[in-house]
């Protein structure tokens, strides 16, 4: 349970809030219209339809609000870097924007999907009151007319026989707006699922871009103020004198004709200052996206992996951070991300991209095309933005897991070590690194494999072997695998990669793993930082829950996980 | 979008569209709203489009990831054979099923999203998709050749024996015996 408690804490602490404050609106706002006064004549003519969709409206109100801003990545950068004095649990809580962002559009979902139901209800009950089903107060309220000279409001927004609730619905702008957003979202959400989102990324982000229609028809949702709420006349309209007979408002001094107005649109007071955000948030990009970027290396690496040295004037990086490129050439509205693979100390950055999607491979395409020694294609790179790797040197002792090409931020911190080393540089607070590598094929070790060969030399002439310790795991291993092993075994290097540490088949024993890791750093603090699957995230979570104690003089694991 | 298969779009469109018509349909019923029966067709065929859509198609490349449980599904789509498996019947049973949808309030979101989901769906057939059952693939085991329990007939090639000689003074190091005795100064 502790151990828990520590992995977990801060996430399910914030989480309790915010579903907290989603109550707390549910119910204060059903509340105010179910019993409130001024709406006793609406809720005459709707029931309890009329809370049923006032207080999911109040809950989107909060979450269209909080939707944007996890995805305003230089505003949590931003954050990221306050936060320096708070610790790093603090900023393990940003990593997770992504999945507080999919939280929130669930509850937009689920809320939309009770207002819309509410309102369907609503409209019904509407058109009905008007035509007398319900009875003479309900009548007489419906037949209030918005009149000058008989110095009335009106209440019931249908205002004639042959209004049906679709005509309703289509010739109010609440109406109108509803139905367009409502489209937007289903939309959006249709294109979001994991399977669109992975295979054919270019939909999700295209339809994604919705959410303008979404926010501009969400702003004027409420223009037309088709919620009333009765208003206090002088002398002041008796209500439950008044009920029973309707007949005689207007004509006895306690009753006189109830007033209506409607009431002022609230939305765009939560949602304009995150829309704000959001928009400067683009100008950054787009003025990021207008700074000039030159080639300063190009290199086609075996199995279809393109590396890119890069010079940008002004460029900071710290490691493992990632960029956004665009490559106008091949689309001018994508920005996909690529976590550099070079390190801060070094005066230009690198990323290697591999051939994934579209534009992954309309790239490598385009620059096989170049001719010797020619600059790359116009390239923007917006960034650099800062993930969990950043936090690698807090930690005592680190455990780096990197699975097929999600090595590439540990190629950044890697590099880093290297140069901090022959430097002594005295921030490096790391005293042990264990990293490991799982790869399926042996052809794409290549590029890292040079990396690895210069600290092993390095690591040996200095003595200090023990401060990396590299473990390379082939997972798809077959039997000319075993078969070349078996006939090389003696020899002092691996077959493979050429490295003194030998190649592991199969996946890691990760409870081994732990156990050594904790019987080599009795009373230290590991932070486990993995770029990989899920599943592989889930095992390593659990294994960090399993094997951390909250005893302070015993081995604490935390868990990071990249994603994009 | 070169690569997208959109008939993958479709498919969500179409089964979100089939949950939020049936649910229209029920309001539409419960609260008994004019046109009521709009509405009970609205649950009908939302209902039957939520069944068609529920077996996802394989993916022309890539892994497919079936959804929980689907492969009764599959089994009773792949069934109706080329009623199913072709994108044009799809896009233009969806486009009839969501007309009646329109009549009414409570079931014309799910008409047009219904309607939406059979362009998307004219469009996949357009590009030439179709939908592919995702069954399990039985695979015979792999087996090794009879010829692994004869014994060889003839031994592994070597070059012939006046190359394969070692020096008498590395006899010890040597891994086999020498076809031809030798002797020091031969």
């Amino acid at each position: 349970m502790g151990n828990w408690i520590i992995n977990h804490g801060l996430s399910a602490f914030i989480l309790v809030v915010w579903m907290g404050i989603n109550i707390f609106l549910f119910v204060y706002y059903y509340l105010f219209y179910d019993q409130g006064p001024q709406f006793e004549y609406t809720r005459e003519l709707l029931g309890s339809a009329l809370p049923w969709a006032r207080a999911p409206a109040a809950v989107l109100n909060f979450n269209c609000m909080l939707i944007l801003l996890p995805v305003c990545r230089n505003l949590l950068s931003l954050l990221r870097g306050s936060f320096i004095c708070c610790g790093r649990t603090m900023r393990k809580q940003l990593d997770k924007n992504l999945t507080f962002h999919k939280l929130v559009a669930y509850m937009i979902a689920l809320m939309t999907a009770v207002h819309t139901v509410a309102h369907l209800l609503n409209a019904e009950w509407y058109t009905n009151s008007f035509q007398g089903q319900y009875g003479p107060l309900a009548g007489n309220l419906s037949m209030l007319d918005d009149s000058s000279e008989l110095k009335t409001t009106y209440l019931n927004p249908v205002r004639s026989n042959s209004t049906t609730p679709t005509l309703l619905v289509f010739t109010t702008i609440a109406g109108l707006t509803g139905v367009v957003i409502t489209l937007a979202l289903i939309l959006m959400i249709t294109s979001s699922m994991e399977v669109i989102r992975r295979s054919y990324y270019e939909v999700f982000w295209y339809t994604h871009h919705l959410f303008i229609i979404f926010f501009a028809g969400l702003v004027f949702h409420g223009a037309g103020r088709i919620v009333r709420s009765q208003q206090v006349t002088d002398p002041p309209h008796n209500t439950s004198f008044c009920e029973d007979q309707p007949e005689n408002w207007g004509k006895k001094p306690e009753c006189p004709i109830p007033q209506f107005a409607g009431g002022f649109p609230q939305t765009w007071m939560w949602v304009i200052g995150p829309m704000i955000i959001y928009l400067c948030e683009r100008l950054l990009r787009f003025i990021r996206y207008m700074q000039p970027v030159s080639y300063r290396k190009i290199v086609i690496r075996p199995s279809k992996v393109l590396e890119l040295q890069l010079v940008k004037p002004g460029f900071k990086m710290a490691v493992g951070q990632y960029v956004f490129l665009n490559c106008p050439a091949i689309s001018q509205l994508e920005w996909h991300p690529f976590t550099m693979t070079s390190a801060p100390e070094e005066d230009f950055f690198s990323v290697h991209i591999r051939s994934v999607g579209d534009w992954t491979e309309d790239l490598i395409k385009m620059v096989e095309n170049l001719p010797e020694g020619g600059q790359g294609p116009k390239m923007a790179v917006d960034g650099p933005f800062g993930t969990a790797s950043e936090d690698v040197f807090d930690y005592e002792v680190s455990m780096l897991v990197g699975a097929g090409i999600g090595v590439t931020p540990f190629a950044s911190i890697l590099k880093s070590i290297w140069y901090k080393f022959k430097d002594s540089d005295p921030k490096l607070r790391t005293k042990r690194i264990y990293f490991y590598w799982l790869c399926r094929e042996t052809y794409a070790f290549e590029w890292f494999a040079d990396l690895l060969q210069v600290l092993e030399k390095e690591m040996e002439e200095r003595g200090m072997r023990d401060f990396l310790t590299y473990k390379l795991y082939l997972t798809g291993w077959d039997q000319s695998h075993v078969n070349h092993a078996m006939v090389h075994f003696d020899k002092d290097t691996d077959i493979i990669t050429g490295l003194k540490q030998k190649t592991s088949y199969g996946r890691p024993n990760w409870d081994k793993e732990f156990e050594q890791v904790r019987q080599e750093n009795p009373s230290s603090v590991v932070g486990t930082f993995l770029c990989g699957p899920q599943a592989l995230a889930k095992d390593l979570e659990k294994k960090c829950v399993k094997y951390s104690d909250v005893d302070p003089r015993k081995t604490k694991f935390y868990f990071n996980k990249e994603n994009f | 979008m070169g690569k997208i298969e959109w008939a993958m779009w479709a498919n969500e469109q179409a089964l979100a569209a089939g949950l939020i018509y049936a649910t229209g349909g029920i309001v539409g019923v419960a609260g008994q709203f004019r046109g009521w029966q709009f509405a009970a067709f609205g649950i009908a065929a939302g209902v039957f489009v939520c069944l068609l859509e529920y077996p996802r198609s394989k993916r022309g490349k890539g892994t497919s990831v079936e959804r929980t449980g689907q492969y009764c599904f599959t089994v009773c789509v792949n069934a109706f054979g080329p009623l199913t498996r072709n994108y044009y019947v799809r896009a233009f049973l969806h486009a009839a099923l969501c007309v009646p949808g329109g009549f009414m309030l409570a079931t014309v979101l799910g008409c047009v999203c219904l309607g939406i989901a059979s362009l998307i769906y004219l469009s996949a057939a357009i590009h030439g998709e179709h939908w592919e059952p995702i069954l399990p693939r039985t695979e015979p085991p792999k087996r090794v050749g009879d010829s692994i329990k004869e014994p060889p007939q003839n031994p592994p090639p070597r070059p012939p024996p006046e190359l394969r000689r070692k020096k008498a003074d590395k006899l010890e190091t040597a891994a086999y015996d020498n076809p031809m005795s030798v002797t020091v100064n031969e």
